[in-house]
């Protein structure tokens, strides 16, 4: 099998250093009754061809975002990601190299955390930020999860824009230790008045920017009435490339910024991997899941870097962790990072430019269709159009007529019959006049 | 005369009047290594003889601090904030973590002397 | 002689001049010094686009007004900036790496390829799934693969990490008390002592109180010592098998038995599953849940720190409490189950959901075409070839060196710093001086129940030439230090990168970010 390296003489005379008749010597200490000497019932081995054409297949089946005119979003966003990005990740030493845990040999790793921890708090406006989390959602419940341990306070509440995935994420883990979550119930508009949920038991308050329905907003007032309450701020986003054009959240008071950084460097890859995104104020920093990556010397006086503060990980406290995570995003941190640094600070405002050019041209042509109205009066790259249609009927013949149109409200928050006409429509740089001429033919025909 | 009393755990305590002063050893900061971090209770706060009253850090460990005497705090070592590396230079002296008052005196009696201390980590490791 | 060339060079060697010399750049022939992104500022930009005409915005006045403070740097200075820092990392195409728990196998690719298909990488996660049947279907292959492989029902694949699956199977298990109505009572979780730090970490995150149960003198679960834990009060064990110390549980039958019979259940870590893949399945032993890392065991990279995934298998009890979302066939289409009522509809009850969207799609279709190249004799030869290399290691290794347990191990080989005592090195300073033989240190320090501990896991990935000169070195390096030959360990890694680094300084003095250097002083 060509990726095992061992011949059958090899094997023998490994077999006779250890004094063992045969392999199954090795597995002595198994059970009788678990023993199984024959195959599992799966296929055999497959040469590189046969496994390219069978899997080549099944990817076939599925429709490509890059084939067809598209403006889904609702947390992950297509966007174009330079060759270059791709190229550097493949490197044998970014991808095959493990965690950075011996420094000396892993400059490499350890230099891009760094200037990705950098470029993370130069976003989002904050003091500090790890080496990423899991995805944006898991991002969100830790920190929930930060803020209970700061405040020793245990409710949680939620704005009711805030992706229904981050919520859910963030009441699994509140199922635990008596902690609470007020969800709040989603409007449309970007009106909510969160502020009068704000109360002394309050923990934190978690406000997503631009919230999942697309509006954008000052969060200034919000983040005064979560302090004065002794509560902490978390500020959440799906879309990175946001910063590029609205406040950040550390200029507005946040004390936790969790977000999505796969819009930066990294493939749809239906759902996953992600890389999540998390910062915070510098006082906080010892509470702070995840990796951290500092600076230091080296015994010759060289800048060099380490993981660092590792007392707050599993490896180290055990049971008295900030959290269990053990790995972050790697690779998809690494693939934000240097897609970051090819956009540099004028191509990152541009395509921030161009994404909400895009979706203003896309907004004012739906608004022109007869019936179509555009419900959120902010908007970054993402918004939300109500038709006289279903929802669910809309975005299916909008697929048959070959345009992935957005996603239904509805698909995430069933049973709200108010929400069943709303559509999240997202337009990235990546869409075209043509694009746009397709969208809104294909939805006149559908809502004829 | 020395009223220094020593815990299993490496802690030890210091009275004078009924203020307690509190931390770990010159053998416990050895074990640690280079302490980076520590951790200290409130203010204020009630703690039982046993109960975790700090958590000291070093690079590769972390290490609970458990309240020798009970009593209440009355003052933590601001200096550790800036320089945790006090409880190497001194752990018996500057490198205090806490002051408390004590609330039960007689615990007192059922720790070790200086000397007892010694003989006691000597036969460790 | 005509045609001569009379423009020879000298092509000897002749005296060379010394190695160590000093140079202008700092760099050292092919080994170059590469600063932070943010010192390498040109002002340049590294993509190009049009700025849109002029329009009016709708963000509601919260315009950013602040620059971010990004560097700009053009493609080729990019380019060459990561390839510097490439060239300072150490990597399993490079060498191998003895990582034991860690599974430093062959990343082939393969999978990098197949992954990269656009109908793999250009889909979005809320496309309508008629336009992605066939990533639903690659996920139920992997599903399928995992659930033949362990003998388990059925397979939650949501979970992004090993740490996370563990989460997620101990959250089925409390969802599973809760709803017998002992969610209350059943407070404690069994843990050995020898347990990864995930373990603990993950049953405190949860409530749980975590009891520890000792080892036995050969390295196993003592069985009598967890028995006596054993109540009412007991909500589940956390046990890995193969043990972290290499050793296969030859007692974990009755321990499954025993917490079953007090209506426990069995949580098992399967970072060592690639030990016994094809050869026994968890599913036969009494597993309740068990994360697989496909990062471990299904070759996927690892990235310098990730993306894993951690599948979690799940026994008949816990299987209606799986997480959203659930995959799911109507009229002969899959579809998502991603909400509650959805997946009631089909007789479960989901826990929660772990994670936005429905997990790690591309390391689904990286494990897919392992699983598939390599099949079920292939899998079964490679978990039979990373039990041979670590037992050949222990037994070549254990009179130079000193093993703490005699062998069979499985796949990865415990030694302690026996052989060390009195030389005046410690397995750090050991571990760093393989450095400068080029390679990467094996595990250390873990697990806590030997001193000193240096866990090695070759994997089947190496030929046996390449295990012949790593047992030879650790030999070489054993020898040297009973020799007293403190020197080529005290200050090593020599030759590295990097000397060693001051961790000390890093979190006393925590610098997480750059910022840019005060302006200069005017001179004096």
């Amino acid at each position: 099998m060509r990726y095992l390296p061992l011949t059958e003489p090899d094997r023998q005379a490994m077999l006779g250093r250890i004094g063992a008749g045969s392999i199954d010597d090795l597995f002595v200490d198994v059970p009788e009754e678990a023993r199984r000497d024959g195959l599992v019932d799966l296929p055999t081995r497959k040469g590189e061809l046969e496994v390219e054409r069978l899997l080549g297949a099944l990817a076939a089946k599925n429709t490509p975002a890059g084939s067809v005119p598209f403006f889904v979003g609702g947390g992950a966003y297509k966007h174009h990601v330079p060759a270059t990005v791709d190229h550097l990740i493949q490197r044998s030493e970014f991808l095959t190299a493990y965690t950075p845990y011996q420094p000396e040999i892993s400059q490499g790793t350890l230099q891009y955390l760094f200037e990705f921890q950098t470029q993370v708090a130069m976003l989002t406006g904050m003091d500090v930020a790890n080496a990423s989390m899991y995805d944006g959602s898991t991002a969100c419940g830790e920190a929930v999860l930060m803020a209970h341990r700061i405040t020793r306070k245990k409710k949680a509440v939620l704005s009711g824009a805030l992706h229904p995935h981050y919520r859910a994420v963030v009441e699994n883990l509140s199922e635990f230790a008596g902690y609470e979550v007020d969800p709040g119930a989603p409007v449309i508009d970007g009106t909510e008045d969160i502020i009068s949920r704000i109360d002394d038991e309050t923990s934190c308050v978690v406000v997503q920017n631009p919230d999942f329905f697309g509006n954008v907003r000052d969060l200034r007032a919000i983040a005064d009435a979560a302090h004065a309450k002794k509560a902490l701020l978390i500020v959440a986003f799906t879309e990175v490339v946001s910063l590029g054009l609205i406040t950040p959240p550390g200029e507005m008071g946040a004390d936790i910024v969790v977000g999505e950084g796969q819009s930066i460097g990294n493939a749809l890859n239906f759902g996953g991997p992600y890389v999540g995104l998390f910062a915070a104020k510098q006082k906080y920093v010892r509470q702070m899941p995840g990796r951290l990556c500092g600076e230091t010397v080296d015994a010759e006086g060289k800048r060099g870097f380490v993981l660092t503060l590792s007392t707050r990980e599993q490896h180290i406290r055990r049971e008295k962790a900030t959290s269990n995570i053990c790995t972050n995003s790697g690779l998809c941190c690494l693939a934000f990072t240097i897609h970051l640094s090819l956009l540099g600070e004028e191509g990152f405002g541009r395509l921030a430019r161009i994404n909400h050019a895009n979706a203003v041209k896309l907004a004012d042509q739906l608004q022109a269709i007869d019936g179509v109205d555009v419900v959120t009066p902010t908007f970054f790259n993402e918004f939300t159009i109500r038709t006289p249609k279903n929802a669910r009927d809309l975005i299916d013949e909008m697929a048959d007529k070959g345009v992935l149109a957005g996603v239904r409200v509805s698909r995430l928050w069933p049973g709200e019959n108010a929400l069943d006409d709303l559509v999240v429509v997202a337009s990235t740089e990546i869409n075209t006049e043509n694009d746009r001429a397709a969208f809104g033919a294909a939805l006149k025909e559908v809502l004829s | 005369m020395s009223t220094v009393k020593f815990t299993e755990e490496h802690e030890w305590v210091l009275v004078e009047g009924d203020v307690a002063t509190i931390g770990i050893s010159n053998y416990a900061q050895e074990q640690l290594g280079d302490v980076v971090f520590v951790e200290l209770p409130d203010v204020g706060k009630e703690l039982a003889k046993g109960d975790e009253a700090a958590v000291v850090e070093s690079v590769k460990a972390a290490s609970e601090v458990y309240a020798p005497v009970s009593g209440e705090i009355v003052e933590i070592n601001g200096v550790l904030d800036e320089t945790p590396a006090k409880v190497n230079e001194d752990a018996q002296g500057d490198g205090w973590f806490v002051k408390m008052k004590l609330s039960d005196a007689s615990e007192l009696n059922e720790l070790m002397d200086e000397a007892a201390y010694a003989t006691f980590t000597a036969g460790l490791d | 002689m005509s045609g001569m060339n009379n423009q020879g060079r000298p092509t000897g060697v002749g005296e060379l001049g010394e190695a160590g010399r000093k140079t202008f750049t700092g760099n050292r022939g092919l080994a170059q010094e590469e600063l932070l992104i943010f010192e390498r500022d040109s002002g340049a930009c590294g993509v190009d686009f049009d700025e849109p005409e002029a329009f009016e915005d709708r963000l509601g006045g919260n315009r950013r007004s602040t620059p971010v403070g990004l560097p700009g740097l053009s493609e080729p200075d990019v380019m060459r900036h990561y390839v510097r820092l490439s060239q300072k990392n150490y990597a399993i195409d490079a060498g191998l790496y003895p990582l034991g728990s860690c599974t430093m196998k062959h990343n082939p690719r393969l999978n990098e390829k197949i992954a990269r298909l656009p109908g793999f990488a250009d889909v979005h996660p809320l496309q309508p799934t008629k336009t992605t049947q066939g990533a639903l279907e690659l996920i139920e292959l992997v599903a399928h693969w995992l659930k033949v492989l362990t003998g388990m029902p059925a397979v939650a694949m949501s979970p992004k990490a090993g740490a996370h699956g563990e989460l997620c199977g101990m959250m089925a298990i409390h969802a599973a008390l809760e709803a017998r109505g002992e969610g209350k009572t059943r407070t404690r979780v069994l843990v050995p002592e020898s347990a990864h730090g995930t373990n603990p970490a993950t049953a405190a995150l949860l409530g749980y109180k975590v009891d520890s149960i000792p080892a036995t003198e050969d390295g196993r679960v003592d069985v009598a010592a967890f028995k006596e834990k054993l109540g009412p009060d007991v909500a589940a064990i956390m046990l890995t098998n193969p043990n972290t110390c290499g050793l296969f549980e030859k007692d974990i039958k009755e321990i499954a038995d025993a917490l079953h019979a007090v209506g426990g259940y069995f949580y098992c870590d399967g970072a060592n599953f690639n030990a016994i893949v094809g050869r026994v399945r968890p599913g036969d032993l009494g597993v309740d849940a068990m994360h697989i890392n496909l990062h471990k065991t299904f070759s996927t990279p690892h990235g310098g720190g990730g993306p894993g995934a951690g599948p979690v298998v799940l026994s008949d009890a816990l299987a209606p409490f799986a997480p959203l979302p659930w995959i799911v066939e109507r009229n002969g289409r899959l579809k998502f189950a991603e909400v509650p009522e959805q997946v009631e509809e089909v007789g479960g009850k989901a826990f929660g959901r772990m994670t936005a969207f429905h997990g790690q799609m591309g390391m689904f279709v990286r494990a897919a075409a392992y699983m598939m190249s390599h099949g079920s004799d292939g899998l079964r030869q490679a978990a039979e070839d990373a039990v041979l290399s670590a037992n050949y290691v222990l037994a070549s290794l254990k009179d130079t060196m000193s093993a703490p347990f005699e062998g069979p191990c499985m796949h990865e080989a415990l030694f302690d710093d026996r052989f060390l005592k009195d030389t005046g090195v410690e397995t750090l300073d050991f571990a760093k001086a393989m450095i400068d033989e080029g390679y990467h240190p094996m595990t250390m320090y873990f697990p806590l129940v030997v001193h000193g501990a240096m866990l090695v896991e070759p994997t089947e990935s190496e030929s046996k030439a390449s295990l012949d000169l790593f047992i030879d070195t650790l030999a070489d390096l054993a020898k040297s230090a009973k020799q007293g030959d403190v020197d080529r360990f005290s200050g090593a890694p020599y030759l590295a990168p990097m000397r060693r680094l001051d961790e000390t300084q890093a979190a006393r003095k925590p610098i997480l970010t750059w910022s840019p250097p005060a302006p200069a002083q005017a001179a004096e």
